[in-house]
């Protein structure tokens, strides 16, 4: 709010780099994402998809760079000045990364009880109201390893969207569904963006996951921004890596290593 | 040649950047303490966890280790001539000065600080750890204090109630093996008993709660890899604390009792 920026976007990635140990994963990535746009980032598995994702809510910190959410700088934010700002964000994670010691009621709560700001009724009546908008209100006195890949999924939506966040982050909200569950998570995204008008960035490699969501698709490739546009100029454009991509051919310049 | 020497230099920057992290997880730890009172169920949750549930564990390994002191000490008066109504002096002193607290350290490293390894360690490569802190909840207030708190509070209690259950067991080997009457091995104990050898002993023991809890959270938070992993870092996590807890103990002896 107060840093001067010479981006305008409401998330941005400037320059960020990110190693672990000798691999570098993220080489000078630019991405400047509007307020109520939704973003969709594709790419093959392992070139830093999740990595850079998590950035956005310093899960990660970046090696250099800066990280600017609604203008200010979070790259080297403490943890309690990261609390505010991680508090307009939900993430729902790869691996749903439900708490495998509570019930799902208490996953979806979690935050609300431990932001302290609501009453225990408030609380359960949030509670009631996420779940019944990915259809598990049954569920909720379920422990997580009762549960289907699919409802994992749509729980860890529930407890992303529990604080009411104004960005959501989703890390691969399809993978590993059926196509009917693929397409139900599509629509709540699709309800969400619409509805709520937040700001959205997801994962997938699911390309109908990513044409249905996005308004704007960006392609990682080897650490970089290989491609950014609307899904209908990633239909028609002519770089191979990215034409690779969106047909699933194995052949091509990506090569699987 | 040159070959072990790299990796000996490897192994040792590895250990530096181990303390390195341990410093600064005990320096977070203690900045947590002042929302403690937030973590107050938590807290009770790990009493339970942590120091109620070794019970049992303590128990057996207590009266065992009473038994044998006696056992042993018995059979040196012995070897060396010396008159058997010194038993209880010798089990009481060996018991609460070292046997007790080292020994119930070294097994509740083994139960405890590998749980504690494995369940964060789970966690992390499960992404639950970022997913807290998406959350705003301080993975060290939510996790890491109250498990630390715990150990640091119950090894003593524990200690405490193995240095009664030790004494029983050797109270009864040297009724029943040694022949030596239960008034005068008590006799014996109570003459020998010191206060300070015993808060030495408590002293100690808190100490090694808090490494087995520190190290615990701290190869917790450290582990990548899935599965194999979370096995590899609970290894690691017994086998520092073990190693810690026996170089402290020698630390200690050479502070504590003076030649
Ligand atoms: N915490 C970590 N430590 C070491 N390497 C990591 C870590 N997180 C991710 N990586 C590596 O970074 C690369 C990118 O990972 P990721 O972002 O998860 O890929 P994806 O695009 O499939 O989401 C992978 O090679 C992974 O092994
Ligand atoms: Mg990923």
């Amino acid at each position: 709010m107060n840093d001067t920026s010479t981006h305008s976007g409401f998330l941005v990635a400037e320059q960020v780099c990110k190693q672990f140990g000798s691999q570098v994963v993220l080489d000078h990535i630019d991405l400047s994402i509007d307020k109520g746009e939704a973003v969709v980032i594709i790419g093959q598995s392992g070139t830093g998809k999740s990595v850079l994702l998590k950035h956005f809510m310093r899960l990660i910190k970046p090696d250099s760079g800066r990280i600017l959410i609604d203008g200010q700088d979070i790259a080297d934010l403490s943890f309690d000045d990261l609390v505010p700002v991680r508090r307009r964000f939900g993430m729902l994670f790869q691996s749903a990364a439900l708490f495998d010691s509570m019930a799902v009621g208490e996953n979806v709560g979690l935050g609300l009880k431990e932001a302290g700001e609501m009453s225990r009724d408030e609380i359960h009546d949030a509670v009631i109201e996420k779940l019944e908008m990915v259809g598990l209100t049954d569920a909720i006195e379920k422990m997580p390893s009762e549960l289907s890949g699919g409802m994992r999924k749509r729980v860890g939506l529930a407890r992303a969207i529990a604080g009411n966040p104004e960005i959501l982050l989703y890390d691969e909200p399809t993978t590993g569904l059926d196509p009917i569950t693929a397409d139900v998570i599509n629509d709540l995204i699709v309800d969400l963006n619409e509805k709520l008008h937040v700001t959205s960035v997801a994962v997938t490699h699911d390309m109908t996951s990513a044409f249905k969501i996005a308004d704007r698709i960006v392609m990682l490739y080897r650490g970089k921004v290989e491609f950014a546009g609307t899904p209908d100029e990633i239909r028609s454009c002519d770089n191979e890596v990215v034409q690779q991509f969106v047909s699933g051919q194995a052949d091509g310049p990506i090569q699987v290593r | 040649m040159v070959r072990p020497i790299r990796s000996l230099g490897r192994q040792g920057i590895t250990l530096v950047n181990a303390f390195g992290g341990m410093a600064i997880l005990l320096a977070q730890f203690v900045y947590s303490l002042r929302k403690i009172h937030r973590s107050l169920p938590l807290i009770i949750e790990q009493f339970y966890q942590l120091g109620v549930r070794s019970l049992p564990l303590i128990l057996v390994i207590s009266i065992f280790v009473g038994a044998v002191s006696a056992w042993q000490a018995a059979y040196q008066f012995k070897f060396i001539g010396a008159p058997l109504r010194f038993l209880g002096q010798a089990v009481g002193k060996a018991t609460v000065i070292e046997l007790a607290p080292v020994l119930s350290a070294l097994v509740y490293a083994g139960r405890v600080g590998a749980g504690i390894t494995a369940e964060l360690g789970t966690m992390k490569v499960t992404e639950q750890i970022d997913a807290l802190e998406s959350l705003g909840i301080s993975p060290v207030r939510y996790l890491v204090m109250p498990r630390i708190v715990a150990c640091l509070i119950m090894v003593p209690l524990l200690v405490t109630f193995a240095n009664f259950v030790a004494i029983m067991g050797g109270l009864v080997v040297s009724v029943m093996g040694v022949n030596v009457s239960s008034e005068t091995f008590l006799f014996g104990f109570r003459d020998s008993f010191k206060l300070t050898d015993f808060l030495a002993g408590l002293t100690k023991a808190g100490v090694f709660g808090l490494l087995i809890g520190l190290v615990g959270c701290y190869e917790g938070f450290r582990t990548t890899g899935g599965a194999e992993g979370v096995g590899m870092s609970t290894t690691t996590s017994v086998v520092t604390s073990s190693v810690l807890i026996l170089v402290f103990n020698f630390v200690f002896a050479m502070i504590l009792f003076r030649l």
